[in-house]
Formats: C-alpha cells, sequence, structure tokens
C-alpha cells in the first residue's frame, strides 16, 4: 500500500470534498479515511489516500492536485504517510 | 493511524516554523584519486565527483516533495585534500588548482558548498600538509563553492601550536585576498579541534580517512519548532522545559533519519549519519538565541546563558539519539553571529560579547562560528583566540572550531553583510592586550592527562 496524506486548507465553499474525491476517483486513487473540521470559517480536511493502483506518478498528482486546489480557492497538499507516522510514531 | 492534528503539527513546524533539512550531505572518497601527476589527480577527482554525485540535487529534490519538508542544501564533503593532493602539488599554485576542479565539479552537479579543501595537522604537519594551508587564501579567493577546515589540535594529540600561529596569519592573509567581498573567504575557513570526520555541516565538512568510498550524511535543523514550543511552556519549571525540548527534538530528528534513509535508498549511497544539531539561519523565527531567551533570557550573553544553553544542548541530544539509528557530526546547538538573528541582536545590543561567546562554547557543539571581528587585528591575537577554544575543546573532549571574519576596512560598530545564509553581522571588538610571546613559542601543547585512558 502506498498511503498518501492529502490535506486541503482553505476558505470553506460547496463542493471541495466533491472535486477532490471526483479527482481521486478518476485516477483510482481510494480513500481509506476522512476527517474535517472548520476552524473560525477555514475549512480543514485531511484525507489518507492509498495510490498503489493510480499510474500517475507521485509529483504528477501531487502537482495536479495543487492546481486544484488553486481552482478552488483552497490549498491542496499531498505528502507520503511515512513523514508524519515517523514524526508521531515510536 | 495519524489523525488530522498530527498531520496539521507536521505542516505547522514547516510552513511557520521553519522546519527543514539543513543538508544532505554526500561524503566523498578521493583516496583513490592520489596520483603523482597533477593533471592525472585533477582528471580523477573531477571525474568521482561528478559521476558519484550527480543524481544528489535532483534526488533531494524529489525527497523534500514527496515529503512535503524542505531540503535546503546539497553538498559534498570530500577526503581531505593535503592527503589527495600530496603527491602531485609541489605549490601552493599546485593545490589552488585542485581547489578550481572542486569548484567546477560542485557547479557541474548544482551543489552549494563543496568542503574538505583541508588539513589534518593536530600532532604535526607534512610538507603537504603546510602547503595546502598556505594555499588556502589563494584557494578560497579563485572559487566559489569551496569550503577549507584545518584541524590544529585533539585530546588524544594536544594542540600543534605551530598550525595555530600558522593559521592565525592564514586567516588574516585569506581575509586580506578576499577583501573585496568584505572578506568573505574567511567565512568558508574553519579551524577545528576534535574534527569529526563525518560532519554534514558547511564549512567544517570534510570526508574522513575513517569513512567508507561514499556516504550520505543529513543535518536538520529547527530552532523555530522548538521556540514555538516552549512559547507554550512559559513559567513552568525546569523538568517541563527539557521534557518539551526533548519531544521536539526527538520529532525535529526524524524528519532528518527519514529523509537520510531515502536519499541513501535512491542513490544506493549508504547511510552514514544524522547530525543533531540546531542550526539557525538568518530568517526570523528560526534563531537558537531566540530559544535562550524564551527560556527565560532578556537576551543571549545575559547572565544564565551559559546554562540555559547547556541545557539546551544536552536535551536535544537526548530527544535525538532516541530518534535515529546513528548519530554522529557536530550533534548540538550551533551559535554563529551572523547567521542568527537573535544573536546579532544580542550583540548590537551590547549584551553579547567574544568572551561570553568563548564561555557558551564550553557547553555546545562548534565554536567562535561566523564572528566578524575588525580587519586590523592582529594575526596573533587570532592564534591566541583560536588557541584559548583549541583548548576547550581539548581539555573537554569536544569538538570546538573557530571561524573568524577579521573584516579588512572596518571596525567595531560598522556591519558586514556576506549574504545569503552566512547574513549579516555587526563587528565585534577584541580584546586589545597582546599575546605575542605565547604565539611565537612554537611547538605543542601536550595532550591533556585524561587523554591517556589505554
Amino acid at each position: 500500500m502506498k498511503k498518501t496524506i492529502i490535506t486541503v486548507v482553505g476558505h470553506d465553499t460547496v463542493g471541495i470534498i466533491a472535486k477532490v474525491c471526483t479527482y481521486l476517483a478518476e485516477n483510482n486513487i481510494n480513500i481509506l479515511d476522512i476527517s474535517q473540521t472548520i476552524v473560525q470559517e477555514y475549512f480543514n480536511m485531511m484525507m489518507i489516500v492509498d495510490r498503489s493502483n493510480s499510474e500517475k506518478h507521485f509529483a504528477t498528482v501531487a502537482e495536479e492536485l495543487e492546481a486544484l486546489g488553486k481552482e478552488i480557492g483552497v490549498v491542496i497538499k499531498c505528502q507520503r504517510e511515512e513523514i508524519f507516522a515517523q514524526m508521531h510514531r515510536i | 493511524m495519524i489523525n488530522i492534528y498530527e498531520v496539521n503539527e507536521t505542516n505547522k513546524m514547516v510552513e511557520q516554523e521553519n522546519l527543514d533539512v539543513r543538508t544532505i550531505t554526500m561524503g566523498i572518497s578521493l583516496l583513490d584519486c592520489i596520483d603523482s601527476d597533477l593533471d592525472v589527480c585533477l582528471e580523477k577527482i573531477y571525474k568521482k565527483i561528478t559521476t558519484s554525485a550527480k543524481d544528489l540535487v535532483k534526488t533531494g529534490e524529489d525527497i523534500a516533495k514527496e515529503f512535503g519538508v524542505p531540503i535546503v542544501n546539497k553538498r559534498i564533503s570530500l577526503t581531505p585534500i593535503a592527503l589527495v593532493g600530496g603527491a602531485a602539488c609541489r605549490t601552493t599554485e599546485d593545490f589552488a588548482r585542485i581547489a578550481k576542479v572542486l569548484d567546477k565539479a560542485a557547479h557541474e552537479v548544482g551543489v552549494n558548498f563543496i568542503g574538505g579543501y583541508s588539513a589534518m595537522v593536530s600532532k604535526g604537519m607534512t610538507p603537504a600538509d603546510e602547503l595546502l594551508i598556505r594555499s588556502i587564501p589563494l584557494a578560497l579567493s579563485c572559487t566559489e563553492r569551496v569550503c577549507s577546515s584545518v584541524n590544529v589540535g585533539s585530546t588524544r594529540c594536544g594542540i600543534n601550536m605551530d598550525a595555530v600561529k600558522l593559521m592565525g596569519e592564514i586567516i588574516r592573509e585569506t581575509a586580506e585576498y578576499t577583501k573585496e567581498s568584505d572578506s568573505l573567504g574567511c567565512a568558508k575557513l574553519v579551524v577545528f579541534c576534535n574534527a569529526p570526520d563525518d560532519n554534514p555541516f558547511m564549512a567544517g565538512a570534510f570526508h574522513g580517512v575513517t569513512e567508507a568510498d561514499r556516504i550520505i550524511n543529513v543535518g536538520v535543523s529547527g530552532p523555530g519548532v522548538v521556540k514555538t514550543a516552549l512559547e507554550k511552556v512559559r513559567g513552568e519549571n525546569f523538568e517541563v522545559l527539557c521534557e518539551t525540548i526533548k519531544k521536539t527534538a526527538f520529532k525535529v530528528t526524524r524528519v532528518g533519519q527519514l529523509v537520510a534513509k531515502e536519499a541513501s535508498r535512491r542513490l544506493g549511497v549508504p547511510f552514514g549519519i544524522v547530525d543533531l544539531s540546531l542550526a539557525p539561519t538568518p530568517a526570523i523565527g528560526d534563531s537558537v538565541a531566540d530559544i535562550l531567551c524564551e527560556i527565560g533570557l532578556e537576551h543571549a550573553g545575559a547572565p544564565g546563558t551559559t546554562a540555559a544553553l547547556a541545557l539546551l544542548n544536552d536535551q536535544v541530544k537526548k530527544g535525538g539519539v532516541m530518534a535515529s539509528s546513528y548519530v554522529g557530526g557536530l550533534s548540538g546547538a550551533f551559535i554563529p553571529v551572523s547567521e542568527d538573528q537573535g544573536m546579532i541582536d544580542a550583540v548590537t545590543a551590547g549584551a553579547l560579547t567574544l568572551e561570553k561567546l568563548e564561555a557558551m562554547t564550553c557547553v555546545c557543539s562548534v565554536g567562535l562560528d561566523m564572528i566578524a571581528i575588525p580587519g586590523d587585528t592582529k594575526a596573533t591575537t587570532i592564534s591566541g583566540i583560536i588557541a584559548d577554544e583549541m583548548a576547550i575543546g581539548m581539555v573537554n573532549q569536544k569538538t570546538t572550531a573557530v571561524r573568524l571574519i577579521p573584516v579588512v576596512g572596518k571596525g567595531v560598530g560598522e556591519t558586514v553583510e556576506f549574504g545569503g545564509l552566512l547574513g549579516y553581522a555587526p563587528i565585534m571588538p577584541v580584546n586589545p592586550f597582546g599575546c605575542d610571546a605565547f604565539v611565537n613559542r612554537g611547538g605543542r601543547i601536550p595532550a591533556p592527562i585524561h587523554s591517556f585512558k589505554n
């Protein structure tokens, strides 16, 4: 499994999750977990996804998600899970 | 599974608190490039560096992108050139030719510094060592990215005072050779006691002869992360303070360990060490001095500074060793003046002096680092300062270093601008009393009694 963490931060608006999920579905990236909160009207979402069945290279997915974020007006980051697991788990 | 708070904490460290991997440094042995013909030697050196490190920068950039953590520098450290060039070089110009080839190779592979224009002379100098040392002013003035270091003492051998005397003169000469750029050459020249073989940080990085053919060493950083963590425990006791630093250091070091392992795997080069240093940059919020202030000092340099730095250094190590399987290099807090806005402010406010900095070097890694002094400081005075610092390293069995910049044409009260990561610095006053007779004695200071451990 190639676990990847996607974070979305920005002003809340209609259809953020829909657009991100559509992109992931189109690219055969499976969502394992979603958590989402609104802090002071700021939309804050984290997704754990598995991209082992996606044909696209990591960098391409990251760039396309970043571009999608700009379209919606939010910041989308895509990072490999290890960075978080290493830092927060012994 | 990882939760949203943990993800946000990590990303906040990167985005707001300047968490980064300061450097991925590839150590390359040049021992197999030794040749009695200088042209052959130069060709072998260029080829070995450019083939070994051809993917270093690209790999660093890829890893940074995938993990979302900036990797600020990609660098190369080499076998001390005095050993490599000894058989071929007959003049200082010969050695400078090697420096130029190193510079060219650094440009070719895209690294911003290449270290190892070095000599290890803690007990004595071979003719090649001396020739290399004498070529340093020329080498640093005709290259851009080459860094030089000279190890003049160790706990096992004592201090080579002939080399200390010579280095005082060489630092002056390097300042003179590079006076058009505010004596910038001296910012790339370090004098060491107990220099580590696997230090990834410039300007003192070299690839020791105890190392493998190639190795990946990583230096992490994160003064801003520690400072922010400490903001949340204001007024708490020392136990809470130390625990907070330790936990933060653990997290920061884990990032370094991950990046080091990943770089090692992708490049097919063995992983060496993670250097746990807290390395500041001139960026606001990336300062070791600010941590000292957060611990409770009005300015770095105030009474209590040495104690605060001692505990900081110790907790960084305690948190860090648990996070990495191999720890090495300098591992501790760096206190360069010009590269740390908080230090610069402390000097400007009159809180921090050269003498206090010397005391601070007893309890943290490295030593008198990136300190601008008046351009008319005598060579023997510089040698005296070096000798003091080397003595601290020798007796305390730790690495100490001196990187002083006597800025030609400038005096106390003026400021010097080095640019980029090297920052800027107010010129600090130096004790005006002489030490000529001491420095001119010649010979070496014997190893201290506690070096006889066999």
